[in-house]
């Protein structure tokens, strides 16, 4: 049996009022105003693409062992690098063995369904005992444009393999077609959209029946059998019409999370897959399609498994952990869609070391410690030499993960006068339970929201962007485990 | 076995800059500006001195790097200098150079020079540090107020002490500063400052507002040093000499190691003991007559008057509200008005303290003397708590 044996998801606690957005946009373009309502996630300034993947893949692999990850594969339109393998950037920071097959799946929004379909093959063909797919999208559109409002930020994680299935692939469709409701080219900034009503007529309603009626038909399985019809469309109602015209049930249409979160990108399908499976029981049907040059159509069906996969968060607890952002500049701000003055202090930007960064990778990207055998001290960095006062000893440190380490607070400040994209600036002494401790940024925390003792947990996160040579610079901080002002 | 430095070295000379805006001066002005005092003060001939110590800790701005700004600055006669560089701790660094080599019997006189032209970066606050290869890459986006601040957090903790009473306290520490610093023209900051003005001040980095961090200025400070006995031999009487002289550096405990609590300097701890041991200084609540610490910021001082062992632990705000640290307290800490109002030009600070220890030694110190002190010590920190550079200094008279 192959299918997907674990999920996970992470949207960005931010989400930002479409009310804000309407306040400050409905003056040059009134169609903002009826669409006011709910929330779009946004990620944080210190989040991408790279960085969501790594928090739902990290959703996804709690209690499992991380040696059972074969491959990655990474489904998104908005990687941060161009060449420069992101999915290898993830697979560093969730310490896989360097002995995996990885792959970026770009260039369209069906990216996250055709990498899913990929990843399922690639198990069926016993290349792989466990892939992890993961799909994640930041998308930035410009200001005051309807995509602003529709979309959101997010990621999904699937682990596919043919052990502990908890939702068996029974086969799917795939049809590729060049239709551009929108395009982005290779040096644009922004997606360039097509008319929504000829993309919904000529698009969703022509070429997704066509891929469901193939899959349904080679899966041998009635449309009126489906207990899960996952298929994301911005426009209103177009799911539903899907639904109608093959024969599915309309009370099996999923939400589309419009209300809760935005449209993910790549990310979607697989966002609403999760959110499926964290409702079905054993026994149900899910279809899930995937819209963009074409559709993939992939029929799951659930198995008595899914009753003993651990409770993770997944969409449903991502989408709980939630600030409500109303101040729409904030987001511009973040998203760099607006210029502002950011003083010379945010010049200071080095060069990143290529050779440093290879040689640290295991510390800076997967936040590898050391653990001395001769005193049972974990600590961070590793070193040559132990850092306990009462050891010392010489080269008797082996590599240690801090990154699902339980940490807390030890002293902490908010810093306005250092440059933060956020100010102030959170950072403090975050110590381990078990033992190492390092002096770390703070994420994803508010002004009066930190406590000595508090305790965190270290989030994958941007240090820094180098804009004028394009990098960006990863490490790990310590958020909150639980913000004050979030809800539950 | 070691016999330490105590009286085996004496300062012949020593000079200080206006510190300040010194838009219209180079560092190498404010050099030759320090320098000047310090020669006539010695009264040597500056083609004497046979070796000469460059402080200056940011290269970036600033002389830039070498030695050789120094020398060319004073037309030193081809002798050899050397630039060190050791954070915040710097000039302190250029001082024990000197006294090294005199204390070695290699040269009969030698200058420490310490200079740091801050206002040409653009914007207020410390320009930030090049840190390296490594630490940009994950370094925690600090700066020095919030990683001190966080001194403050750990001691509130530690001690369970309110939060209020320890920011009073700050304010108090910095309010006796100003008036302290009111009363000398060298300073940079010269009006008094209340303490309601200062708890109400901008949060920079919470809980230090605005008055509890030290200003930045440009300045320099120089000192040549030489043996008491040849000072003795140029017609000396007073002879100021080095009685102890200690530096302490962190070996990762603190940054890496649970054991330490975030509240306090382990370096200073350490310095101040061997440093008093050196000077034969037994109970220094009771034998020190004045301090200039390193404060940097308020809460630094608060801590390092309990980390010097001239407070109990837990005890410095007590001893802080009740004036023990003022003026006309039992030891005043920064009577010249310290980094709080001197500001911190990093290269010159360390010896600009031992000049206010200098003077008052030798009762020169104007309006702001001292009755009959004894013992001076002063204490220059570089780096942040949790990795640091401390160095402690003691100061007397010859053969006291």
């Amino acid at each position: 049996m192959i299918g997907v044996t674990s999920f996970g998801s992470y949207i960005p606690r931010l989400r930002l009022s479409r009310k804000a957005i309407a306040e400050s946009n409905g003056w040059m373009e009134p169609s903002l105003l009826s669409m006011g309502k709910g929330e779009r996630s946004m990620c944080n300034w210190d989040e991408d693409a790279v960085t969501m993947a790594v928090e739902a893949a990290r959703d996804c692999l709690a209690g499992i062992e991380r040696s059972s990850v074969e491959g990655l594969y990474l489904a998104s339109t908005s990687l941060p690098f161009l060449d420069r393998q992101n999915a290898g950037i993830v697979a560093a920071a969730l310490n896989l063995s360097e002995d995996l097959s990885t792959l970026d799946i770009t260039s369209s929004q069906k990216a996250g369904t055709s990498g899913l379909l990929a990843a399922l093959r690639g198990a069926g063909s016993g290349a792989a005992s466990g892939t992890l797919f993961i799909a994640s999208d930041k998308r930035r559109t410009k200001s005051a444009c309807p995509q602003e409002m529709l979309f959101g930020d997010g990621a999904a994680a699937l682990l596919v393999g043919t052990r502990d299935v908890i939702a068996e692939f029974k086969g799917g469709h795939s049809v590729s077609v060049d239709f551009v409701d929108h395009y982005r080219g290779r040096d644009g900034a922004f997606d360039y959209a097509w008319e929504e009503r000829w993309v919904r007529e000529e698009g969703f309603l022509k070429i997704v029946p066509r891929a469901v009626a193939a899959a349904l038909e080679r899966t041998g399985v009635r449309a009126g059998e489906i207990d899960h019809f996952v298929m994301p469309c911005t426009s209103p109602g177009v799911t539903a019409g899907v639904a109608a015209k093959v024969g599915i049930r309309p009370e099996t249409v999923r939400d589309t999370l419009h209300q809760a979160c935005g449209e993910t990108g790549t990310a979607h399908p697989i966002v609403m897959f999760v959110d499926a499976l964290q409702d079905a029981g054993p026994g149900e049907k899910i279809l899930v399609v995937g819209f963009g040059q074409g559709c993939d159509a992939l029929l799951f069906e659930t198995t008595s498994a899914l009753l003993k996969l651990p409770k993770r968060r997944g969409t449903k607890g991502s989408l709980a952990r939630r600030m409500e952002e109303r101040n729409y500049m904030k987001y511009l701000s973040f998203n760099r869609l607006v210029v502002q003055e950011r003083g010379i202090r945010a010049e200071n930007n080095p060069q990143t070391a290529l050779t440093a960064l290879y040689r640290n990778r295991r510390m800076l990207l997967g936040l590898v410690g050391g653990y001395c055998e001769a005193c049972d001290t974990p600590q961070f960095p590793k070193s040559e030499v132990c850092v306990n006062p009462a050891c010392h000893a010489v080269s008797t440190q082996r590599d240690h993960e801090f990154s699902d380490e339980p940490g807390s607070v030890l002293s902490w400040s908010a810093d306005a006068l250092a440059y933060t994209a956020d100010p102030p600036a959170h950072y403090g002494m975050v110590q381990f339970q078990r033992g190492g401790r390092f002096m770390a940024d703070f994420t994803d925390c508010d002004v009066g929201g930190v406590a000595v003792g508090m305790p965190v947990r270290m989030a994958f996160r941007i240090r820094g962007v180098d804009e004028a040579r394009g990098m960006v610079r990863y490490f790990w901080k310590a958020a909150p485990v639980k913000g004050p002002k979030e809800e539950a | 076995m070691a016999s330490g430095i105590r009286d085996k070295v004496a300062i012949l000379g020593m000079g200080c800059s206006q510190f300040g805006e010194r838009w219209d001066r180079s560092a190498e002005d404010l050099m030759a500006e320090a320098f000047r005092e310090c020669v006539r003060d010695a009264a040597i001939d500056p083609r004497e001195i046979q070796a000469a110590w460059l402080a200056s800790c940011f290269d970036q701005i600033n002389l830039g790097k070498s030695a050789l700004p120094l020398s060319m600055a004073l037309r030193l006669s081809n002798i050899p200098v050397t630039r060190v560089e050791n954070y915040c701790a710097t000039g302190s660094e250029a001082f024990r150079g000197a006294v090294y080599a005199v204390a070695a019997g290699a040269c009969d006189f030698a200058l420490a020079m310490g200079v740091e032209k801050l206002k040409d970066t653009g914007y207020g606050g410390l320009p930030g540090l090049d840190i390296g290869t490594m630490p940009p890459l994950w370094w925690a986006n600090m700066t020095a107020p919030g990683v001190f601040a966080q001194l403050a957090t750990a001691y509130i903790a530690k001690h369970g002490a309110d939060a209020g009473d320890v920011k009073r306290a700050m304010a108090r520490i910095s309010s006796k500063s100003h008036d302290n610093g009111a009363k000398n023209p060298k300073a940079h900051l010269r009006k008094p400052v209340p303490v309601e003005k200062i708890m109400a001040a901008p949060m920079v980095a919470d809980p230090l507002g605005l008055f509890d961090c030290c200003g930045v200025s440009d300045g320099a400070a120089c000192a040549i040093v030489t043996t008491p006995d040849i000072a003795k031999g140029l017609g000396r009487g007073d002879i100021v000499s080095v009685k102890a002289l200690q530096l302490s550096l962190s070996d990762g405990v603190e940054a890496g190691h649970n054991s330490w609590d975030g509240s306090h300097f382990i370096t200073t701890r350490i310095a101040s003991r061997r440093a008093y041991d050196e000077a034969g200084i037994r109970h220094p609540r009771e034998e020190l007559s004045l301090v200039e610490a390193h404060d940097c910021f308020s809460i630094t001082e608060l801590v390092t008057m309990e980390d010097l062992g001239i407070s109990p632990e837990g005890g410095a705000i007590a001893d802080v509200m009740d004036g023990f640290f003022d003026a006309a307290g039992r030891i005043p800490c920064q009577i010249d008005g310290g980094l709080k109002c001197f500001g911190h030009p990093i290269g010159a600070s360390g010896i600009r303290m031992i000049y206010e220890v200098y003077l008052q030694l030798l009762g020169r110190a104007g309006g702001r003397q001292l009755p009959s002190p004894r013992y001076g010590l002063t204490h220059n920190l570089g780096g942040f708590p949790h990795q640091n550079v401390c160095s402690v200094s003691i100061f007397g008279r010859h053969g006291d």
